[in-house]
């Protein structure tokens, strides 16, 4: 089970991802340019002036029970920002951190919201802060798309859309009193994962 | 013409016996290699270049698919899917949308979506991913009237010993790169994120060499010989004929693949010297001339006799029977090798991961395999294993999916 090292093994794959240059998620990488042959409108996480820049946004799918959003937020204002609140239409949310309890990675909420400072970015990772989807009214599928809405302290709120990726890490441990672990912790991935659409 | 079974029994012997008067042949074909090699400028090694290798970019957005008319990369993976039995149109659409954008990142040379190992996403080795559509795929995805009609299950020939673990095959992911650990990444991270939606039934893992050891040269096989000459010349010939022309989006700048496991027995190949190899292919072996020519690229003249009155290329040689002038009827090879692990008495394990592309399997590959079927003297020494055949729909824009104009 998760432990300090698996934490601190996956940090170096934050800080490369954060380095990777702006995209959307949906289709054949960048979304970001507006396509005049795209098949559908943009997905784009990032195609609104919104407070962040949201970049390779994903969730981890799960047929029920928990699961969490990642992604890297860039914050490119002279003023920090910090996002207070979350919500999907799948699930309720709330904003998590993982913490050394008892020699134990585990995770709880977030006191005071994830602080994006100016000037700088914020990865949502396996291992760190995330978004936590609490319990699911339906599946969410590999493939699909979640619209995710942000609200910050100054009360403006943000919308992207986050894909469902299967992946089997993201194990963490909720600290105790806040219920069950996230789904998709058996040993068998994917055949939770039911593709029937 | 006579055939081969009204040839003097001289060189019948010679052809089946394959121990007569080889060792001034092969003595002199040593002498040949050592010349041509003291003959290249002393040439060392070029960082430089070599740094190169592994950044190269190959463009995975286009309206073609890439890895057909691509440069062969140095090493690959055919990963054949099947598809779970709820897999359905929309299930599709959602698992190429994950496969499209994982191949379009890991090209440019990013980390995948959530790659556990980003590390590996950066040197992408002119990566290409080229996805391929069984006819399973389109019955599970209630589109069988959009399968292209020579997208089927081929006629069984004489000469197979098919094997379902090398056949069949409802979504295939050919994956090839300059660099063996860019393409191990990629298989990893396609697998993974197909597991929702498939399970894998076959991957055949093969190899050309290195990039950098002979550019632009054609390739060799596990036999010693050069594999591909005859391919149409890169430009209009190769467009004629690979990519369909016209039709409905979901056609227009598509092809077909036939991937096919040839095991080579390099045993009773063994056996052969070096003349009777070269009659069998109806090719020299160090140049790939034809036997009636000097360079690789010579027209062949079948009509040429020898001393014996014999044609100097014989009927049976796989030159003469794999023979097609016409460009639009011409296939396109991209051949891989394989080579396994020996049997304990030292027996090789060792083939060729046979691909054709052309714009229609029946017309163009089948009557060339019908011939090869019926009297190729290289039948002796090799064995299809494998088979299977595969749509290549056409590629995506930047934003798109592959599948997306059959799917979407």
């Amino acid at each position: 089970m998760p432990s300090a090292i698996t934490a601190r093994l996956l940090r170096p794959a934050a800080l490369l991802s954060a380095a990777v240059i702006a995209t959307s998620v949906a289709g054949c990488g960048s979304a970001d340019e507006p396509s005049a042959a795209a098949p559908k409108p943009s997905t784009s996480a990032s195609a609104t002036a919104g407070v962040l820049g949201i970049r390779d946004p994903w969730v981890k799918a799960a047929d029920k029970g928990m699961t969490a959003a990642f992604g890297t937020l860039v914050n490119d204002g002279g003023a920090d920002a910090t996002i207070t609140a979350a919500s999907t239409d799948v699930s309720p949310v709330e904003l998590h951190e993982m913490t050394m309890k008892d020699g134990k990675m585990v995770m709880q909420p977030k006191q005071g919201g994830i602080v994006i400072k100016a000037h700088s970015s914020t990865v949502l990772q396996p291992g760190g802060e995330h978004l936590m989807l609490m319990d699911l009214k339906r599946p969410v599928r590999a493939g699909d798309e979640l619209t995710v809405t942000l609200t910050f302290a100054d009360g403006k709120t943000q919308t992207f859309t986050a894909v469902a990726k299967p992946f089997t890490g993201a194990q963490e441990t909720y600290a105790p009193g806040h219920g069950e672990p996230m789904a998709g912790t058996s040993a068998t991935p994917g055949v939770s994962m039911s593709p029937a659409s | 013409m006579t055939g081969g079974p009204a040839r003097p029994v001289s060189r019948r012997g010679l052809l089946t016996g394959g121990a007569l008067a080889t060792g001034a042949v092969l003595a002199a074909g040593g002498a040949a290699v050592t010349a041509a090699r003291s003959e290249d400028p002393a040439n060392p090694v070029d960082a430089v270049t070599a740094a190169r290798v592994g950044v190269a970019v190959e463009p995975f957005h286009g309206p073609r698919q890439a890895g057909v008319a691509t440069d062969p990369q140095a090493h690959a993976a055919f990963i054949a899917l099947t598809l779970t039995p709820g897999t359905g149109r929309a299930a599709l659409g959602r698992m190429l949308r994950l496969l499209s954008d994982d191949a379009a990142r890991l090209a440019q040379g990013r980390p995948a979506l959530a790659d556990t190992e980003p590390e590996l996403g950066l040197l992408p080795a002119r990566l290409t991913v080229t996805f391929g559509f069984g006819p399973g795929l389109y019955r599970a995805a209630g589109l069988d009237g959009h399968r292209p009609p020579s997208v089927a299950d081929l006629p069984s020939f004489r000469v197979d010993r098919l094997q379902p673990r090398w056949s069949g095959g409802d979504l295939l992911l050919q994956i090839c790169a300059d660099d063996p650990l860019t393409v191990a990444h990629a298989q990893r991270v396609l697998i993974k994120d197909s597991r929702p939606f498939a399970t894998v039934r076959w991957v055949q893992q093969g190899f050309r060499r290195a990039a950098g050891t002979e550019p632009g040269r054609t390739q060799r096989n596990l036999f010693g010989q050069l594999d591909g000459t005859a391919n149409p010349a890169p430009g209009a010939a190769l467009d004629a004929a690979v990519w369909a022309p016209d039709g409905p989006d979901w056609l227009r700048d598509s092809t077909t693949l036939v991937v096919r496991r040839i095991s080579m027995n390099l045993e009773t190949w063994d056996l052969l010297g070096r003349t009777d190899r070269e009659l069998a292919v109806g090719r020299r072996l160090d140049t790939g001339a034809p036997l009636t020519g000097a360079a690789e690229h010579d027209e062949p003249d079948f009509a040429a006799t020898g001393p014996d009155g014999l044609t100097v290329i014989p009927d049976f040689s796989h030159l003469t029977r794999a023979r097609v002038t016409d460009d639009r009827l011409k296939i396109l090879r991209r051949p891989y090798n394989y080579d396994g692990i020996p049997t304990p008495e030292g027996h090789a394990d060792s083939g060729l991961i046979f691909t054709s592309y052309q714009a229609d399997i029946t017309r163009q590959f089948l009557p060339i395999q019908r011939r090869l079927a019926e009297r190729d003297l290289l039948n002796e020494w090799t064995t299809p294993i494998g088979s299977a055949v595969f749509a290549i729909p056409p590629g995506c824009p930047d934003g798109g999916w592959i599948g997306q104009q059959l799917l979407g």
